[in-house]
C-alpha cells in the first residue's frame, strides 16, 4: 500500500484542542498540590520529603511550588493525607509566582498585569501564523521529544498556524528547554539578540523554570530566568505536549483570560 | 611481557592497570569505560570497567597526591580516546602521549588558576564556566565550517556543535563539540541519598530514564545485598521494553524524515505518541519516571493486565503494517543501504554498544549476557544482530528489537497475576563500598560506577551512557559527502547528547 493511502488510515486522530477540550489533556496527571489549605494537620512535613525543596511549610501553611516540582510523586506516596495529583494539562503560567499553589492573593493582580502587558506586545500575533525557535539550554533530552511531538498527527500544531523555524530571524517565540548550562549562556544570548521584537520567551520544563533536580551545580544556572527575560513558565519533568501547547497559546494570547 | 608486569602496582599503578586490562581484552573481554576521580593535589584514581559474561569488573589504579601526569592508555587502546579527554576535563590529570587532548565536556585552562569539578573529591565547586579559548587552539586545517551552525541547531534538537575540518588535501573530517550542555550531573550526585540519586539518574539521559534508573538501582542493590520482588522485576521489564519501543520508533521517524517520507514520519510519530501514552497510563509519567526505586518499584501498573495486552496488540499491529510498508519502499531502502558504514572490526575493538554495535556484528546485549530483573526469569528472544554495519543493518536490529520488546512486555505483564503483588520493593540500605550497575538502554549498555559512604550517602557516581561510548565512532561512518549524509547518519545513531556530556 503506498504511503499516501497509509496516511489516510490516521483517520481523525487530531485533537480538537483548544477549540474543544481534549479528554487526554484533561485527565493527564500534570501536577501535584497540597490537599489541605493552611496548617498541615498539625503534623510537621519533613524537610527531606521533597528532593527539590518544592514544598514549603511557611508558618504552618503548606505551599507547593510547581516550578520546582519534578513530579516524582514521593510526597503523594508518603503523605497522601497532605498531597494529591491534579489532572489537567493547563499548567503554563504568565508569572513565576503563579506556579506556587495555593496562590498568594497578591499574585492574582501581578498576573493580570503581565497578561495585559503581554497581550499588548503580541497583538500582531493574534491572527497570523506564529514561528517558534527552539533552543536547548541544557535539557535532559526528554523535553525535545515532547516539543517534537507537537508536530505529530495528534497535536499537529500546523493546523493552528504554529510552525517551528530554523532561524531566529523568523521567530516570534523562543521555546527554551533545559536548566541553563553555563556553556549555553552565550549561544542563548546570541539567539535572543538575533530574534526580532516583539519576542515571547517560554521556559519549558521544571529544569528551565527553576533548575529542577539538576541545580545547584557548578555548571548550570537555576533555570533560564537567570539568562533571559521569561514571559511564560511551564513546569513538568518534562512538560507533556499539551502543557507545551498551552504555553504556546498563552504566549500568543490565544487563551482567554479565565484559562490563565 | 611488558615491563609493567614485573613492576609492583605501587611503583607503576597505571602500568599495572594497563597490563591487567591488556590480559583481559586479549581473552575476549570488552573494554567498557575508563573513569577518573579525585583531585591531583590530594590523590586520584583511574578505574577501567571491563564487561564479560556474567559481570562487569572494575580495575583501578591509585595515583598519589601531587601526581598530575600518567602514561596515556589511548595509544594502545583507541577506545579510551574520549574517556581520557573527559578525565582531563573533570579531574585535571594529563595523559602523556594522548594523540589529541581537546576539551570534550568542560574546556578549561591548564594553569594554577583553574577550578575543576574533581568528581569523588570532597566539596562542591561554586561555579565553573567553560573556557572557550581552550577550544580554538586545537583547530587545524585550511577550511573549517560548521553544520549548519552550532551549538544551537536548526529544528528541535539537543544542542551540540559539529565541525567539518578540511586539513589540506585530506578528506574532510567531522569533529564533535558537545560541551555546551554540560550540566555537572556527576558532581550533583555526591552527597545525595540513593532515593534522591535514582531521580537524578532518570534525568541523566531523559529519553532512557528507565534504563538509567535501573543501572543505578542495580548498583545500590548490589551494595545493599537486596533482591527485588518478582513482581517488581516484571514491572521493570515492562517499562524498560516500552522505553525501547518508543526510542526505536523515534529513530524510524527521524530516518524517514531525513528521507522526506512525510507520511511515514507522521505514522511513526503517531505510534510513538501512543507508546508514550501507554507508559503514562501505566505510571503517570510518559517516560516511566518515578517507577524504579532502589529495592523495587513504587507501584503496580495503573491499568489492568488485559487492557495493557489489548493496547500492546493494537500498537504492534499498527507498527508492523508501517514497518512492512517501509521495507517495501525501495527509494528509502536505497538511501539506508550502505549508508554510514561502521566497520565491524572497528566496532569489535571499540566495543560498540546497542543497535550500533549489533548492526556491525557485535553480539553483546546485557539483557542476555548479564541478565537482571525479569530478564532472568523470562525467556528473551535471541539477540538481534546484523553484520553489514550500514544504516539499514542498524535499522533492522531496531525493528527486530521492537518485535522482541512486544514479546517481552506481554510475558512480563502476563506473569504479574501469579506474583505476590503485596510487596513491590524491599529495603535497599546500601553498605559502604563500591559497585557497578548495568542495564541495556535502547541506545545500548548503561553503566553506573557508584560509591556510597558509611552514612549511606553517595560519595561518587559515574554514569556511562552508550551515547558517550558510541558517539566517539560517529566521525568514522562518513565516507561520502558529509553534508548530504549527515541527517541519515545522525538519525541512524539515535543518541542523546545529554547522556554524552551530562
Ligand atoms: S512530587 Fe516530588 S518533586 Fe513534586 S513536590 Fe512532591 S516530592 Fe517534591
Amino acid at each position: 500500500m503506498p504511503w499516501v493511502l497509509r496516511g489516510l488510515r490516521n483517520g481523525v486522530v487530531t485533537t480538537g484542542y483548544p477549540r474543544r477540550s481534549d479528554p487526554y489533556a484533561e485527565a493527564f496527571p500534570a501536577s501535584v498540590r497540597p490537599l489541605v489549605v493552611g496548617s498541615a494537620n498539625g503534623v510537621p512535613v519533613d524537610d527531606t520529603l521533597c528532593p527539590t525543596g518544592a514544598i514549603h511549610n511557611r508558618a504552618g501553611a503548606l505551599q507547593l511550588d510547581a516550578g520546582q516540582c519534578i513530579l516524582c510523586g514521593r510526597c503523594v506516596r508518603e503523605r497522601p493525607d497532605l498531597f494529591g495529583w491534579v489532572s489537567g494539562s493547563q499548567t503554563a503560567r504568565l508569572h513565576r509566582q503563579a506556579l506556587v499553589v495555593p496562590q498568594l492573593p497578591e499574585t492574582d493582580e501581578a498576573v493580570e498585569l503581565v497578561r495585559r502587558q503581554l497581550a499588548a506586545r503580541v497583538r500582531r500575533m493574534f491572527r497570523r501564523s506564529v514561528h517558534i525557535r527552539h533552543v536547548d539550554a541544557g535539557s535532559d533530552g526528554s523535553e525535545e521529544w515532547e516539543a517534537l511531538a507537537l508536530l505529530n498527527p495528534v497535536y499537529d500544531v500546523h493546523r493552528l498556524g504554529i510552525f517551528f523555524t530554523a532561524s531566529p530571524r523568523h521567530a516570534d517565540v523562543l521555546l527554551i528547554t533545559g536548566v541553563g548550562s553555563h556553556g549555553m549562556a552565550e549561544p542563548l544570548r546570541r539567539t535572543v539578540e538575533a530574534t526580532p521584537r516583539p519576542l515571547v520567551v517560554i521556559a519549558a520544563g521544571t529544569d528551565a523554570v527553576s533548575g529542577g533536580l539538576v541545580a545547584p551545580s557548578y555548571a548550570v544556572a537555576e533555570g533560564i530566568g537567570e539568562l533571559v527575560d521569561v514571559d511564560v513558565w511551564v513546569p513538568g519533568s518534562p512538560p507533556s505536549p499539551f502543557s507545551l501547547l498551552h504555553a504556546l497559546l498563552l504566549a500568543v494570547g490565544r487563551i482567554p483570560p479565565e484559562g490563565r | 611481557m611488558s615491563r609493567s608486569a614485573v613492576r609492583s602496582p605501587a611503583q607503576d599503578p597505571v602500568g599495572a592497570l594497563h597490563h591487567a586490562l591488556h590480559m583481559r581484552l586479549a581473552s575476549g573481554q570488552r573494554f567498557a569505560a575508563l573513569l577518573g576521580r579525585g583531585d591531583p593535589d590530594a590523590g586520584t584514581s583511574l578505574t577501567a570497567l571491563v564487561a564479560h559474561d556474567g559481570d562487569v569488573t572494575a580495575l583501578s589504579a591509585t595515583l598519589p597526591a601531587g601526581v598530575t601526569h600518567y602514561p596515556a592508555l589511548t595509544p594502545q587502546l583507541p577506545a579510551a580516546f574520549w574517556y581520557e579527554r573527559a578525565i582531563h576535563d573533570l579531574v585535571g590529570l594529563l595523559p602523556d602521549g594522548h594523540p589529541r587532548l581537546d576539551p570534550l565536556v568542560l574546556p578549561h585552562r591548564d594553569d594554577a588558576s583553574r577550578l575543576l569539578p574533581h568528581p569523588g573529591a570532597p566539596g562542591q565547586p561554586d561555579r565553573i564556566e567553560p573556557y572557550e579559548r581552550a577550544l580554538s587552539v586545537h583547530l587545524h586545517g585550511t577550511g573549517v565550517f560548521t553544520i549548519p551552525h552550532g551549538p544551537v541547531r536548526s529544528g528541535v534538537f539537543e544542542s551540540v556543535e559539529y565541525l567539518v575540518e578540511t586539513p589540506g588535501e585530506d578528506i574532510p573530517h567531522l569533529r564533535i563539540r558537545p560541551h555546551a550542555k554540560h550540566r555537572g550531573v556527576q558532581k550533583r550526585f555526591e552527597g545525595m541519598t540513593v532515593d534522591d540519586g535514582v531521580l537524578l539518574a532518570e534525568r541523566v539521559e531523559g529519553i532512557a530514564s528507565v534504563a538509567h534508573a535501573l543501572a543505578f538501582a542495580h548498583a545500590v542493590e548490589t551494595l545493599a545485598v537486596a533482591r527485588v520482588p518478582v513482581a517488581a522485576a516484571m514491572i521493570r521489564v515492562l517499562h524498560a521494553e516500552l522505553e525501547r519501543i518508543a526510542n526505536h520508533l523515534d529513530v524510524l521517524g527521524k530516518l524517514t524524515d531525513a528521507a522526506g517520507l512525510a507520511v511515514a514520519t507522521a505514522r511513526f510519530g503517531l505510534h510513538k505518541e501512543h507508546t508514550l501514552r501507554l507508559v503514562g497510563a501505566l505510571s503517570g509519567s510518559r517516560f516511566g519516571r518515578g517507577v524504579v526505586v532502589p529495592g523495587g518499584v513504587t507501584a503496580l501498573p495503573r491499568l489492568p493486565a488485559d487492557e495493557v495486552t489489548a493496547e500492546l496488540d493494537r500498537l504492534q499491529h499498527a507498527i508492523n503494517g508501517d514497518v512492512r510498508a517501509l521495507l517495501d519502499t525501495s527509494s528509502f531502502l536505497d538511501r539506508v543501504r550502505t549508508a554510514g558504514p561502521l566497520d565491524p572490526e572497528l566496532a569489535r575493538t571499540h566495543g560498540a554498544l546497542g543497535p550500533i554495535g549489533r548492526g556491525s556484528g557485535c553480539t553483546d546485549d546485557c539483557r542476555a549476557s548479564r541478565p537482571y530483573d525479569g530478564y532472568q526469569q523470562l525467556a528473551p528472544p535471541p539477540v538481534a544482530v546484523r553484520s553489514a554495519g550500514d544504516a539499514q543493518a542498524r535499522m533492522q536490529v531496531r525493528i527486530d528489537e521492537i518485535e522482541a520488546a512486544f514479546y517481552l512486555t506481554r510475558q512480563a505483564i502476563g506473569r504479574l497475576p501469579d506474583c505476590d503483588t503485596d510487596q513491590l520493593s524491599v529495603v535497599a540500605q546500601p553498605g559502604a563500598g563500591q559497585a557497578v550497575g548495568w542495564a541495556e538502554a535502547p541506545q545500548g549498555e548503561v553503566l553506573y560506577l557508584l560509591d556510597v559512604d558509611d552514612a549511606a550517602r553517595i560519595s561518587y557516581c559515574a554514569p556511562r551512557s552508550a551515547s558517550f561510548h558510541n558517539l566517539m565512532l560517529f566521525p568514522s561512518i562518513f565516507v561520502g559527502d558529509i553534508l548530504t549524509d549527515f541527517p541519515f547518519n545522525e538519525a541512524s545513531f539515535g543518541l542523546s547528547i545529554a547522556g554524552v556530556v551530562m
